[in-house]
């Protein structure tokens, strides 16, 4: 990160010296989250959530490391070696996997609060789409692994879920069928997909962290954005990383964890599928197959397709539910407004509000069973969500008049703390001189 | 470029969304089923094991044990049950052992050896998971050692399952003629499909001799049944509760810390 203002490195100790000449390690953590940072001091509490999905992150690598040790990733005993097992016998078993389990929905749900954050607040817009687009793809592997993690169990939903997503692939022309079964190892879920599972559902999250790696690398070129969509001016505009955001960071971990074990402890398989308890059977469809609840919207997409149109229906739902993550990628350059933050777009503000009731609709639809009702819900609201990125966005980005932005950020933090246009030079002369 | 080329795309899958949706509407909606119409949802059986502050009533989830071996263990297994596990629920080592010893009458534990090729068995010692069941007749009854976590409901449902056979009604069979319960199969109202292929298990009053003066009723025998399978579901429930509680005692004082450092750190600095 590079304005002037930002503090610079200075090891006192002899051996952080020493250490600092021949591997710029510690200098290397204190530019990225130390007090060499300078972050925008307006930074609201939903700017906590990238770190929340850093610790969640972690949660689910300490908690999988140990899993791992004791899961037997083969078909015929991967159900007893969790639910008997890991469960039973394991010191704390049932605290790993239940904090495994609710762990990867709270990952994804802090990371769901994170993507809205940046939609809200126009944090993929210039200069930061590079952050954005790391973002959407950290997101795809977070799907892949949360998939695979939940065929591991081998439960009936686990085998089922697994039937239905790789059948995705033989809706493909011609190669389709091929695919799934390269996919699978095999022409059904057995051993052979199970392991595979297994082995790249390890493999994943390190993928994961590597490209977060990148993320928040792209993210110190132009450094953070924050809630007036504001270019940094001048350093009263920004604070050092350290002390001030890790200070909010932990309360905000704080108040995350304290969530979240309310989840484990309390109610560990509310967001589960009870069937999920029942051994894997290839003979016993289960009543209704549905994913985990994060992957609802996309489900709900996917099912709403249901005219074939000169391609089959389940092609369109297929091209559409991919489709409807691809979109985010282009988001950068499907909104042209100059102005980032939502605050001072009010077409667009209105606007964002209706896609998230729309997203939430979608996750409503897409863990109900089909109903008529909410078959025609959904596919209402699949459609409002593309016609949202690709129609809606380019259009009110041409058409819509902002409100006046702020200055400075320091200005827009001294207005809100009831200081009139007047005596705000003379506040910020003040508060800088207290600094 | 690129927003023709969405604007495009966007709007084809809304027309094609519509097309789906003209489809919906035209089609007649399903006709209801008995399974839809009939179906009831579990009953409250009370356990104290329900709730966050569930504890589990050890005298009854004994007593649950009991109904369970001298009744359901007859068709139904529970292997990921250990006789070592029922120390859990204050039988004695020795007690454990005997326990273990009078399954050798019900099932034992199959050996193979692996030098002359001969299977065989061996009594049952409490380190063993209790032995499998194998049931020849028709039907597969399920492995209970998960049921009450497998099931929506849990524990009430095994007690309604348990308490809810009964004529199929008289208004079900007039609006559904053809939802006749099969011969060998068995109306109950709380089943997903409502035919049940288990007979019912608890039919009089005293099937169970319980030895700490409890009437054995087959209301309580379905109650203490239940609170005994909520265990085998998860024994580890009642620590998971109180590790609960020291868990957010721990976190609620370090979110207070926390707020207060992050209060002092920004003290005079607006934002």
């Amino acid at each position: 990160m590079s304005f002037p203002w930002a503090n610079h490195y200075e090891p006192k100790h002899p051996l952080m010296k020493w250490v600092d000449e021949r591997l710029p390690l510690p200098r290397f953590v204190y530019n990225a989250v130390g007090g060499g940072y300078p972050v925008p001091r307006n930074l609201n509490y939903f700017w906590n959530f990238g770190v929340l999905a850093g610790a969640a992150l972690a949660i689910q690598i300490v908690t999988g490391i140990v899993l791992a040790m004791h899961f037997h990733s083969d078909a015929g005993d991967a159900f007893n070696s969790v639910n008997g097992t890991i469960m039973r016998d394991v010191n704390a078993g049932w605290f790993l996997r239940y904090a495994h389990a609710n762990g990867a929905s709270a990952f994804l749900a802090v990371v769901y609060i994170h993507m809205f954050r940046g939609l809200y607040y126009g944090s993929y817009k210039a200069p930061r789409e590079m952050v954005w687009l790391l973002g959407v793809v950290i997101f795809l592997l977070m799907m892949a692994t949360a998939f695979m993690g939940y065929v591991l169990p081998w439960g009936q939903m686990s085998f089922w879920g697994a039937q239905v997503i790789t059948g995705f692939f033989s809706a493909i022309p011609v190669v389709g069928e091929w695919i799934r079964v390269w996919l699978l190892g095999g022409y059904a879920p057995d051993d052979a997909s199970l392991t595979r599972f297994f082995s790249l559902h390890y493999l994943l999250p390190f993928v994961i962290a590597g490209v977060i790696v990148l993320h928040i690398w792209a993210l110190h070129i132009p450094g953070s954005s924050n809630p007036t969509g504001v270019d940094v001016k001048s350093e009263q505009d920004t604070v050092p990383f350290h002390p001030y955001y890790t200070a909010k960071d932990g309360f905000g971990l704080g108040v995350f964890l304290l969530l979240f074990a309310l989840m484990v402890f309390f109610f560990p398989n509310a967001l589960g599928d009870p069937d999920n308890y029942i051994p894997a059977n290839p003979l016993t469809t289960p009543a209704e197959i549905k994913p985990e609840w994060y992957f609802w919207p996309f489900y709900a997409i996917l099912r709403s397709f249901t005219a074939d149109f000169i391609l089959p229906a389940k092609l369109w739902g297929v091209l559409a539910m991919f489709s409807s993550i691809l979109v985010l990628f282009f988001l950068p350059w499907l909104d042209t407004s100059p102005v980032r933050s939502a605050n001072y777009r009010p077409a667009y503000r209105a606007f964002f509000w209706i896609l998230v009731l729309d997203v939430l609709l979608l996750g409503y639809v897409g863990g109900q069973p089909v109903t008529p009702m909410n078959a025609m819900l959904g596919q209402f609201a699949a459609a409002w969500y593309f016609l949202h990125f690709l129609v809606i966005l380019p259009i009110i980005a041409l058409m819509e008049k902002p409100r006046p932005l702020p200055n400075s950020i320091t200005e827009a933090v001294l207005s809100k703390h009831g200081g009139s246009r007047m005596s705000e030079s003379a506040l910020s002369g003040s508060a800088t001189a207290a600094e | 470029m690129v927003r023709i080329i969405g604007g495009i795309i966007g709007l084809g899958f809304a027309f094609v969304l519509l097309l789906a949706f003209i489809g919906t509407v035209r089609t007649p909606a399903p006709a209801a089923t008995a399974a839809e119409e009939f179906h009831v949802q579990p009953r409250s059986a009370g356990l104290s094991s329900d709730g966050v502050f569930g504890k589990f009533d050890l005298r009854q989830v004994q007593r649950g044990f009991q109904v369970y071996k001298d009744v359901c263990s007859s068709c139904h297994s529970l292997h990921m049950v250990s006789f070592r596990d029922l120390k859990d629920l204050g039988y004695t080592d020795p007690e454990v052992k005997a326990i273990a010893k009078q399954w050798d009458d019900k099932a034992k534990q199959p050996t193979f050896d692996a030098k002359t090729g001969q299977a065989g068995e061996r009594g049952n010692i409490p380190s063993d998971r209790l032995p499998m069941v194998y049931y020849a007749a028709q039907g597969s009854p399920p492995d209970l050692s998960l049921i009450a976590k497998a099931r929506h409901g849990g524990g009430d449902y095994v007690y309604s399952l348990l308490t809810g056979y009964k004529e199929q009604p008289a208004e079900l069979l007039k609006r559904f003629p053809d939802a006749k319960t099969p011969d060998g199969l068995y109306f109950n109202p709380h089943f997903a499909n409502l035919n049940i292929a288990m007979p019912p298990p608890l039919t009089a009053d005293g099937q169970v001799q319980y030895t700490d003066g409890t009437p054995a009723t087959v209301d309580q025998m379905a109650k203490d049944v239940s609170a005994f399978l909520v265990w085998t579901a998860e024994p580890t429930l009642q620590k998971r509760h109180s590790a609960g509680f020291a868990t957010l005692a721990f976190l609620l004082l370090f979110c207070f810390l926390a707020y207060g450092a992050y209060q002092s750190v920004w003290a005079g600095k607006k934002h």
